[in-house]
């Protein structure tokens, strides 16, 4: 079956939108104070790289940046599916009294960001949690929303919005497929 | 995408290559829950782990136990000599009877080699080997085979010495399933007593006449333990002898390649299969291993829970 595929942002326009992500993440904040980034593995790692570089550009200060891969926090590792690979978890400075930007590309049912979320708070108590996120296509399933959001994409639950990176981890469009 | 289909892992000769590198991983993934401050992620969370030791274990138990709590299972350990096998009830039983409480995973270890095979077909949970007899012990060898990539970033390619009682050791078994499957060579020595004939037919293994022979450029020094318990009657003159003929000490470990690395599965005879200097030595990996010990045995519950039946 061919899947008819639509690009819905170009490599240009995804860098156009984590400035502005940069921009309204240090509005918000009042600066880069406290700042932590965090993405999710693997797309919204690569986002958070992204926008560490542009807070840098225009503050001129650098943030931590961190990763997190939620495999193990998910909820539905119970059953018989062959459990997914555990990715690599790399948060090497403290979470407590931070405020974290929380990163992914593609916000859809909410429960990555949950997954995340209780991840996080093994870290330490954060003074607050902001959530950044690339696209966001609705259907949430648990009450979560976007703080920064790059574009709002409207999907029926048959489509798939994919990030697509290259080989040096950059973003190079996004995909809608139906 | 690698996906770990296995119900149960009971031996490194049952598991592909793809199998064991996924374990690795995992387990190199899972290395960082341990350093830090809340060591508990919620994956098994429910699941209930037996740990069923028939005989006597610190390290191994301690290590799928607290694999288990990291992982938020429950973790039960049962010691047959306060249990009903002093009794007289048979393993099925008793294994059926551990079944009736509805456990997730039974981790065994057993005198008898096989005997997770016999319980494998007769009970419908997970079962891991924690040794058997001088099958295989898979645990030990993936911890291995973990603490020789976090020194080399690889496992091909490596020369492997493993030195000792070879007849006795599940360890020696599982890691040269292990390492001959990921592309690296065995290199046995040991009194012809404790060498099994036909142990070549496993893969790529050479048989040494001398210890020296085998200690020669290798990477990896593996010294394992005499196993009195095990041999019944005495397959050496006396511990000197052998200490003197097989025994590790600064001198011959010259021998290898001077980035190598040296390991021991645990417990050590100083100043029996290795001199007390080369047990602390620099190049010595034994508190490396055990460890890695814990992650791996993450690993291995993790991806046994998601497995299909077989």
């Amino acid at each position: 079956m061919a899947t008819e595929q639509t690009v819905l942002m170009d490599g240009a326009g995804i860098k156009r939108a984590l400035t502005r992500i940069a921009h309204e993440i240090l509005e918000r904040n009042k600066g880069v104070t406290d700042i932590v980034l965090v993405g999710i593995r693997s797309g919204g790692a690569f986002l958070a790289d992204g926008i560490a570089q542009q807070i840098c550009v225009i503050e001129g200060g650098a943030v931590p940046v961190g990763a997190v891969d939620i495999t193990l926090y998910r909820d539905d590792c119970s059953g018989q599916m062959p459990h997914h690979p555990v990715g690599n978890t790399d948060i090497p400075f403290s979470l407590e009294a931070k405020k974290v930007i929380l990163v992914d590309d593609v916000l859809y049912t909410g429960r990555t960001i949950r997954a995340a979320m209780d991840a996080l708070m093994d870290f330490g108590r954060p003074q607050s949690i902001q959530l950044a996120v690339l696209i966001d296509r609705g259907h949430r399933e648990l009450p979560i929303r976007a703080d920064f959001v790059g574009r709002n994409v409207p999907t029926s639950l048959k489509e798939n919005v994919q990030v697509a990176f290259d080989e040096l981890n950059q973003p190079i469009e996004v995909v809608l497929e139906k | 995408m690698a996906e770990f289909k296995h119900k149960h892992i009971i031996a490194l000769r049952d598991l592909s290559k793809d199998d064991i590198e996924l374990l690795i991983s995992t387990a190199e993934n899972m290395r960082e829950i341990n350093s830090r401050e809340i060591k508990k992620v919620p994956t098994l969370r429910g699941k209930t782990i037996i740990n069923l030791f028939y005989e006597a274990s610190t390290r191994t138990r301690t290590s799928f136990e607290i694999a288990g709590k990291r992982l938020s299972a429950d973790t039960v350990n049962i010691t047959p000599s306060i249990s009903s096998a002093t009794k007289g009830e048979t393993l099925a039983d008793t294994a059926l009877n551990l079944l009736a409480m509805k456990p997730d995973i039974i981790v065994m270890r057993h005198a008898v080699s096989g005997a997770h095979y016999f319980l494998a077909n007769k009970i419908n949970c997970s079962i891991i080997n924690a040794g058997d007899g001088a099958h295989e012990h898979p645990s030990q060898g993936l911890l291995d085979l973990l603490t020789m990539k976090d020194h080399f970033g690889r496992l091909d390619g490596l020369k492997v010495a493993i030195v000792g009682d070879i007849t006795h050791s599940r360890v020696a078994r599982s890691n040269i399933q292990g390492l001959t499957k990921l592309g690296s060579s065995v290199y046995l020595a040991g009194p012809p007593t404790m060498v099994p004939p036909g142990v070549e037919k496993l893969g790529n293994v050479t048989v040494c006449t001398t210890m020296n022979e085998a200690l020669l450029d290798a990477d990896v020094v593996m010294m394992l333990r005499i196993q009195q318990e095990r041999q019944g009657k005495t397959l050496m003159p006396n511990a000197r002898e052998y200490s003197r003929y097989f025994g590790l000490n600064p001198a011959n470990l010259k021998l290898a390649k001077p980035n190598a690395i040296v390991m021991h599965p645990g417990p050590i005879n100083r100043g029996v299969e290795m001199s007390s200097s080369t047990v602390d030595c620099a190049q010595s990996r034994v508190m490396k291993q055990v460890e890695n010990g814990v992650a791996v045995r993450m690993a291995m519950l993790y991806h046994v829970c998601g497995g299909e039946l077989e």
